[in-house]
């Protein structure tokens, strides 16, 4: 601790990055250049827009969102298809994780017939487009089993999604030191106790950040069901576009209400993820 | 020394890797409330063996009966087994989410059923026997390793096992903590406590140890009491080994 007095710099600075680097490196340039880039893309696309004839009616777009009148504040139909997109990828995440954590135990489980039939499953849903999949329960599986386009819509994701959530989850349980096994099977818990108590909750800091990709994966995935007129965000954005021609200013807010969802999700997961960090 | 029936009894007991023959022909006895010290250079089998004894590892042929319950893989009693058995690793397996006293209460709490009042009391009890009950609401990797390792003794001794296993407890510890273990699992031995230990502290050997075990190449070469095991050991390696491990 003798070098706590003497202060000097011995040794030579170390070489700056090249001026050019520092310079784009800065936050200020950053967000400079990255307004300009979406300006341009907004002007290009405007002026493109200009030249086809387009005519831009945004005026006409906020009362889809809300309406304010002196019966009070309502939120429009977008917002209702927004609640829609949410339940309905709400209720398939949770089905998905479940069936993705019975996939991925039953991989886990050591025998021969569960490993065989997880593996089934995984090549089966990897292996089919998520549209096909979407037609294969609406016209075949819903006919057979009597279930009606929304619930085709729920199992369709949830049964995709599952596959790549167990995934997941089986990283994320392999990833807790085999020590845990010993020490939890060595004073007598059963394996379901282990996964419970020891297991699952320390492989949840591993599995948090990939499932907050799948959760926006999913939200994203689900306007598929559009395609079978279930109502949803998507949907909802088709039925405005064939009354009101907006097609360009439609498909623009909408694109940007399913970024602020799934933006909001990133950065509350992160934050999760921070007080996680700290906990342990 | 007793001479009841054994609480461990070891018969022709085998175990393979794949094709590696990494237990031969293990045959050894342990009476209730004997200390058993197993050493041996390593690669021995010196933990294969006591991890057969608590069934982490299955062996392949021969008869291994614990406190009367024989053990085999796929046996239904192996759980209430474990319980009569503790185990001490060398790299302590505490459960880092959970607290020091819920580390020593989740054994008693889930797996014996009892309450958790009833557990805790009983955790706090076990955290000042091994002399750190101030510990008690910190995460493990909020203490030194010695601390780690007490704690992970006294969340065995929770389980109110009637013998405990130890497999190099104090080696992955820096030395100023060796100590502090080994004089715990002392004071644990005076209580009368079974004790099978692999370990290469010859020190606390001489202490507590009533048998010496020296295992090499997967099979047993030497059993012995100390008092011959340490001046007048019949077998050269074990000599050898001696030689080397006591000159540091
Ligand atoms: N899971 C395993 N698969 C294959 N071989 C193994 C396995 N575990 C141990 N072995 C082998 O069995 C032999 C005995 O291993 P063991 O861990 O019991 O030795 P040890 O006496 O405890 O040694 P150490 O003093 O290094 O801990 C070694 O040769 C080891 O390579
Ligand atoms: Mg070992």
């Amino acid at each position: 601790m003798s070098s706590a007095q003497t202060n000097e710099i011995k040794g030579a600075p170390l070489r700056k990055p090249p001026a050019i680097t520092q310079i784009f490196a800065s936050k200020l340039v950053s967000i400079v250049l990255y307004f300009v880039i979406v300006s341009g893309i907004a002007y290009g696309s405007f002026v493109g827009a200009q030249s086809m004839g387009y005519n831009w009616q945004w005026y006409r777009v906020p009362q889809f969102l809300y309406t304010y009148t002196e019966e009070g504040f309502e939120l429009g139909v977008i917002f209702y298809g927004l609640q829609q997109t949410l339940l309905l990828s709400l209720t398939a995440f949770i089905l998905a994780t479940v069936l993705g954590l019975i996939v991925a135990l039953l991989r886990l489980s050591g025998l021969v017939v569960g490993t065989a039939v997880a593996i089934g499953f995984l090549e089966l849903i990897r292996n089919i487009p998520l549209l096909v999949l979407l037609y294969l329960f609406y016209y075949v599986l819903g006919p057979i089993f009597g279930f009606d386009r929304y619930t085709a819509s729920v199992l369709c994701l949830a049964v995709f999604h599952s596959a790549l959530i167990s995934e997941i989850l089986r990283a994320g349980i392999n990833a807790v030191p085999q020590g845990q096994w010993e020490g939890a099977t060595s004073i007598g818990m059963t394996k379901a106790q282990t996964y419970r108590y020891i297991i699952l909750p320390q492989s949840i800091k591993f599995m948090l950040p990939p499932m907050t990709g799948e959760v926006v994966h999913l939200v994203k995935s689900s306007a598929i069901v559009s395609v079978i007129a279930v109502a949803e965000l998507t949907t909802i954005g088709r039925n405005i576009i064939s009354d009101t021609y907006m097609s360009f200013e439609i498909w623009f807010t909408i694109a940007i209400v399913y970024m602020v969802v799934t933006l909001i999700l990133s950065v509350g997961v992160s934050y999760l993820e921070k007080k996680y960090e700290v906990d342990n | 020394m007793t001479t009841e029936t054994p609480i461990i009894s070891v018969e022709h007991l085998d175990k393979f890797y794949g094709t590696f023959h990494a237990l031969k022909d293990i045959n050894i006895s342990v009476n209730q409330g004997e200390r058993v010290v197993i050493c041996g250079p390593s690669g021995s089998g010196k933990s294969t063996l006591i991890r057969c004894f608590n069934g982490l590892e299955n062996h392949n042929s021969g008869k291994l009966v614990i406190d009367g319950i024989e053990v085999f893989e796929g046996s239904k009693e192996m759980r209430n087994l474990r319980q009569e058995l503790g185990m001490v690793f060398q790299q302590f397996n505490l459960f880092p989410h959970l607290t020091v006293l819920e580390n020593l209460t989740i054994g008693p709490m889930k797996v014996r059923k009892i309450s958790k009042s009833a557990a805790e009391e009983t955790a706090r009890m076990y955290l000042e026997r091994v002399h750190i009950p101030e510990q008690a609401d910190k995460y493990p990797a909020q203490l030194s390793g010695g601390q780690q390792q007490r704690v992970a003794i006294a969340r065995s001794l929770c389980m109110e096992s009637k013998i405990m296993l130890f497999d190099e407890p104090t080696s992955a510890l820096d030395p100023e903590m060796i100590n502090e273990v080994l004089d715990v699992m002392v004071e644990l031995a005076d209580t009368g406590m079974t004790m099978v230990c692999v370990t290469h502290e010859m020190g606390f050997a001489r202490k507590v140890a009533d048998t010496m075990v020296f295992m090499e190449a997967g099979s047993i070469v030497e059993v012995s009491p100390p008092e011959t095991f340490f001046t007048n050991p019949k077998s050269e390696r074990c000599r050898m080994f001696l030689d080397q491990i006591l000159e540091h």
